[in-house]
């Protein structure tokens, strides 16, 4: 028997393998297809103060190997999500993690605080990094003295597992990841989308009605391999590594690079069983290179 | 319960220069699917099509357990599809979304335009179960658009339009008389196709007072709801067209 126990902060995740937050709706989304209990964790949508709309279709553009989206946290907005999604998803047997984003610190502390509040909920992901919306999101997460303040003032606020989802559209993630930290992140997740753009040549104009969208999928997982383990060489926290994750050998590439868990996101919609497909590879992966506890590949790239 | 099931084609027919049907055996009995219902088809092959392509059920034969989806040539994946054989595999995921409402009365009419004749055979199969004929219009630019009317025929009152008259009434679908009668006594009224023709279809219908459901078509990553990236702008602020749709009354759509 392999250990695949790992730990995140107080979190105890029975495998490594989490859901990345709006790639995986609430989780209700995926009971025909996979028991969700028997991930690691998940982190539910991103929930802002007020019920989101989010932006005009068209919001999506295949690229190849990845995708662009422009959601826009389109969300029922944190009364909501505690008063009609919550009861549905709180006796999940797995960690269940709210995603939560604002346009301003105020709104952010909202969130925080009332998630805080709820029993089931033993973490949350501070979204300093979605490239999707007008005010707040990415632009929190791309200079470092706002990072420090939205994440020190949801520190005063928030009392269980605070994680902090990075962006990849920065100089230096090192120095975010630092001042973050510092700020009483217990963890951080990354990466976010890449800021990116989809042109129609034949009609002349672009694909999203925003202009510009996050990327995500395969094609950015190389970029997020190299950010993980830069970041892992620079903060003593425990990482979350995500981008283009499908199988397990992605799995234990990110693993090698410095991540205690992963989160798969895009590959969910291409396969809604790739999650549960990931733990059994991870196991096999072990048995064959004679790892018998999973801690033992976190960071353990060779050099 | 949305399934992931491999299946294998026994089918391609090419249609015309655009259109095709891929017939498909799941490997196991195909699960209940409604009129109106989608499926996501994987494409493998090509850096280009990672995301599944969502595509309407055309036809169910339980009793030969074969699923037909009617296609367009759009982009690499659907080219993708069209080059397919006897044999080849494709894995789906179904049923997806909601579904027409199956009327009590053979007084309704299916109004298809181009690939929007899709759900159309399957809507008309479901409602003749119920030993209903309704009035089905199919229309077209030109005849080699129109196929495979006998299939429409044995479930319903067929008409054709072309743009061109080389088949059928001449025109557009809201061109032929039964969408020009003064005091139609049509239930409802359903349509599937371009935005243009959907849009006469549903005047005609807000002009005498009768539903319209309507089959809309978005770009999707998932199909079952967790992309949100489908929205549709209705009275209720935005919804899925995976999940909340593909049919929409069009009372709810900001027509």
């Amino acid at each position: 028997m392999v250990n695949l126990n790992v730990n995140i902060d107080k979190l105890k995740l029975k495998n490594p393998i989490m859901t990345a937050s709006g790639t995986f709706g609430y989780g209700p989304e995926f009971d025909d297809f996979i028991h969700v209990d028997d991930l690691g964790g998940i982190v539910v949508k991103g929930t802002t103060g007020k019920h989101r709309e989010g932006n005009p279709y068209p919001r999506m553009a295949e690229t190849p190997m990845g995708m662009l989206n422009a959601v826009g946290l389109q969300n029922v907005g944190v009364d909501h999500f505690i008063s009609d999604i919550y009861p549905q998803i709180k006796d999940y047997n797995t960690n269940v993690l709210v995603n939560v984003s604002g346009s301003t610190i105020d709104e952010y502390l909202e969130v925080a605080e009332k998630i805080n509040a709820l029993e089931k909920i033993p973490g949350i992901e501070l979204n300093i990094s979605c490239p999707n919306v007008k005010e707040g999101g990415m632009a929190f997460g791309t200079s470092c003295p706002s990072a420090q303040a939205v994440v020190e003032e949801v520190r005063k606020v928030y009392k269980k597992t605070l994680i902090v989802k990075l962006s990849p559209n920065v100089t230096d993630v090192t120095e975010i990841a630092r001042v973050v930290t510092e700020a009483g992140a217990d963890a951080l997740s990354l990466i976010n989308t890449l800021l990116g753009m989809a042109i129609d040549a034949e009609k002349q104009s672009p694909i999203l009605s925003t202009v510009t969208g996050g990327l995500s999928g395969p094609a950015v997982k190389p970029v997020a391999l190299r950010m993980v383990w830069q970041v892992a060489n620079a903060v003593d926290v425990p990482l979350i590594g995500m981008g283009g994750i499908r199988n397990a050998t992605d799995v234990i590439e990110f693993m090698l690079a410095g991540a205690t868990a992963v989160e798969i996101g895009t590959a969910n919609f291409v396969d809604p069983q790739v999650t549960v497909k990931c733990i059994d590879g991870i196991k096999a992966y072990m048995q064959r290179h004679g790892v018998d506890d999973v801690n033992e590949l976190i960071g353990a790239l060779r050099k | 319960m949305k399934q992931i099931i491999d299946f294998t084609v026994v089918s391609n027919k090419t249609l015309n220069h655009e259109h095709f049907v891929l017939e498909l055996k799941p490997d196991k009995p195909l699960p209940e699917i409604s009129a109106g219902q989608f499926v996501e088809v994987r494409v493998d092959g090509s850096e280009n099509t990672m995301l599944r392509r969502p595509i309407s059920v055309h036809d169910v034969d339980y009793d030969k357990n074969i699923l037909s989806l009617f296609i367009k040539k759009v982009g690499e994946g659907t080219r993708h599809l069209s080059e397919l054989t006897e044999g080849d595999n494709l894995n789906l995921i179904l049923p997806l979304g909601n579904g027409f409402t199956i009327p009590d009365s053979s007084n309704v009419l299916l109004v298809g335009g181009g690939c929007g004749v899709a759900p159309m055979l399957y809507l008309a199969r479901k409602i003749a179960e119920k030993g209903l004929r309704p009035f089905i219009l199919l229309g077209g630019k030109t005849k080699t658009d129109i196929s495979g009317i006998a299939a429409y025929q044995a479930f319903g009152k067929v008409a054709i339009t072309t743009e061109d008259g080389s088949e059928g009434e001449k025109g557009f679908v809201s061109d032929h008389p039964w969408m020009k009668q003064e005091t139609p006594d049509f239930k409802l009224l359903y349509a599937c196709g371009p935005e243009p023709m959907m849009k006469a279809v549903n005047d005609f219908g807000k002009k005498h007072e009768i539903d319209t459901e309507v089959s809309l078509e978005h770009t999707m990553a998932c199909g079952f709801g967790a992309c949100l990236t489908c929205v549709v702008d209705t009275t209720k602020g935005h919804q899925l067209t995976c999940k909340d749709g593909p049919v929409f009354n069009t009372k709810e759509l900001k027509w």
